[in-house]
């Protein structure tokens, strides 16, 4: 499964939807995902991929993990499996 | 209803082993947090915190009592002594009969637990000492208080996670103020600086990895703490019959649920706990100089509880002074709000009032007096103490000048 697949399968989960309802646009917002689910989610990325991702519930927006939209957090995630490699 | 007033007082925290070392801390807005040192501190990705240091159990306790008081005790049994100290109180007949201890932990023997899973399931071992359950139950620390000084009357724990203490004291002020108690041991504690305890802390991502910033814009998040805050609450005639040292009196309290969220805080379950303790206390809003916010140093909590006081206090927000002392000594969780009376009953008798440090950027959410960085000087004469805890439980204590 690819990374993508992955944290959209992840995000799917935590937002009680379908895979199929998670859009590469969609934001956490968009899909009904709190502040308590989003913290579920980067730990269970963190968990599936093996990586510490840089995020501080109080400066969400201001961590240096973006997550506005579900293409960023792809990308995100994509850029620590390469810095964290090894 | 009787009048109940403090005759003691007694902490042991990052800023000081007494009220006095604390109390010139925190006029000199000095910081207590700093690199915290236990095992396995390096695989932890929050490295600081307000911990308690110097404060050497063997030798305080002997080996019997080092089995049974884990470290939170510990903490209480020295801030308990030096309350009953200085209240010169001795409970014996009736008296004995009649007073209880009502403390505040959220974890209880946080380090008793970690220290005996990593036994069985890290070492291995299939045996744990005998006492690990009398060690590290919650109700610990206040049954040994009250066997320590002879208290028989109702004695209990309370625990609601960051607001513990201020229920314990709202409970103890309450059955001092109906007449069922003379006098009550109150207070609370909390030892969460271990391995697991930090680790447990750092799941939730709120914490910060360098300061705790209260209402500064920059703030990044809350810092833990350690110690306990120990009071002597007394029925006013009782006190002053026997000669006490009357600190402050206990004007009133109120206590309120959000029953909204586990852990974002609500602006109206905490302007009603605010607006309740004032109410209680049968004062205006224009009567409190001081409030020792709850101030966490987190995005929600800070802008949520100025949002509370702007809501209540209407105008006169403008004019009252309220710090979070928890950027000296950090956050002690159910310990918290008695460490932080301090502060308020040094407002009322020194005319000192605390700063909030680390205050480096004005935030217009928090647009109130925040008394940064420097202790100030001035005359109060009623003072508030906010908790809001994780659950949406809220305690809010009013004090007065005597």
């Amino acid at each position: 499964m690819s990374v993508t697949d992955k944290i959209i399968e992840i995000i799917a989960e935590q937002a009680v939807l379908e895979t199929s309802d998670v859009t590469m646009e969609s934001t956490l917002e968009d899909l009904g995902i709190d502040s308590l689910g989003l913290v579920e989610s980067i730990f269970a990325i963190e968990e599936e991929f093996d990586i510490a991702v840089p995020f501080n519930a109080n400066e969400p927006t201001n961590s240096d993990f973006d997550i506005s939209s579900v293409s960023k957090i792809i990308e995100g995630v994509e850029r620590l499996l390469k810095e964290q490699a090894g | 209803m009787k009048r109940v007033v403090i005759t003691g007082a007694g902490t042991i925290n990052a800023l000081g082993h007494s009220v006095a070392d604390t109390m010139t801390a925190m006029t000199e807005g000095r910081c207590g947090i700093g690199p915290l040192a236990f095992r396995d501190v390096e695989r932890l990705s929050i490295q600081i915190g307000g911990q308690v240091r110097g404060f050497e159990a063997e030798g305080r306790y002997n080996r019997q009592q080092m089995s049974l008081y884990d470290r939170f005790t510990q903490f209480t049994l020295a801030a308990a002594a030096e309350a009953i100290a200085q209240s010169g109180i001795t409970f014996s007949g009736e008296l004995a009969a009649k007073s209880g201890v009502v403390l505040g932990t959220a974890g209880g023997g946080v380090s008793t637990w970690d220290d005996n899973y990593r036994s069985v399931y890290e070492d291995g071992k299939n045996r744990v000492h005998p006492f690990v359950v009398p060690k590290l139950m919650n109700n610990a620390a206040a049954s040994h208080v009250s066997m320590e000084y002879n208290l028989k009357g109702p004695s209990f724990t309370v625990s609601t996670a960051c607001a513990s203490s201020n229920h314990a004291m709202a409970q103890a002020f309450q059955m001092v103020r109906t007449g069922m108690a003379p006098a009550m041991v109150t207070g609370g504690s909390e030892s969460m600086l271990c391995f697991g305890g930090v680790k447990a802390w750092e799941g939730l991502r709120v914490m910060s990895k360098d300061a705790c910033r209260p209402f500064s814009a920059n703030r990044n998040g809350m810092v833990q703490g350690e110690g306990a805050g120990i009071f002597v609450f007394e029925e006013y005639e009782h006190a002053r019959a026997r000669g006490a040292d009357i600190l402050c009196e206990v004007a009133g309290f109120a206590m309120s649920s959000d029953a909204t969220d586990i852990v974002m805080p609500s602006k109206n379950g905490a302007a009603r706990a605010i607006a309740g303790a004032l109410n209680d206390a049968r004062l205006n809003p224009e009567d409190i100089g001081y409030i020792n916010a709850h101030g966490t140093g987190t995005a929600a909590n800070d802008k949520t509880e100025c949002a509370a006081v702007a809501d209540v206090f209407g105008p006169h927000a403008d004019k009252l002074m309220i710090s979070s002392t928890k950027s000296m000594h950090g956050h002690l969780i159910g310990g918290t709000g008695a460490v932080e009376l301090l502060a308020c009953i040094m407002a009322l008798r020194d005319g000192v009032i605390a700063p909030t440090i680390g205050y480096e950027e004005a935030d217009p959410e928090c647009a109130l007096d925040v008394v940064p960085n420097e202790a100030r000087n001035a005359k109060v004469d009623v003072v508030l103490s906010n908790a809001f805890a994780f659950g949406g439980m809220n305690a809010v204590l009013a004090l007065r000048k005597v």
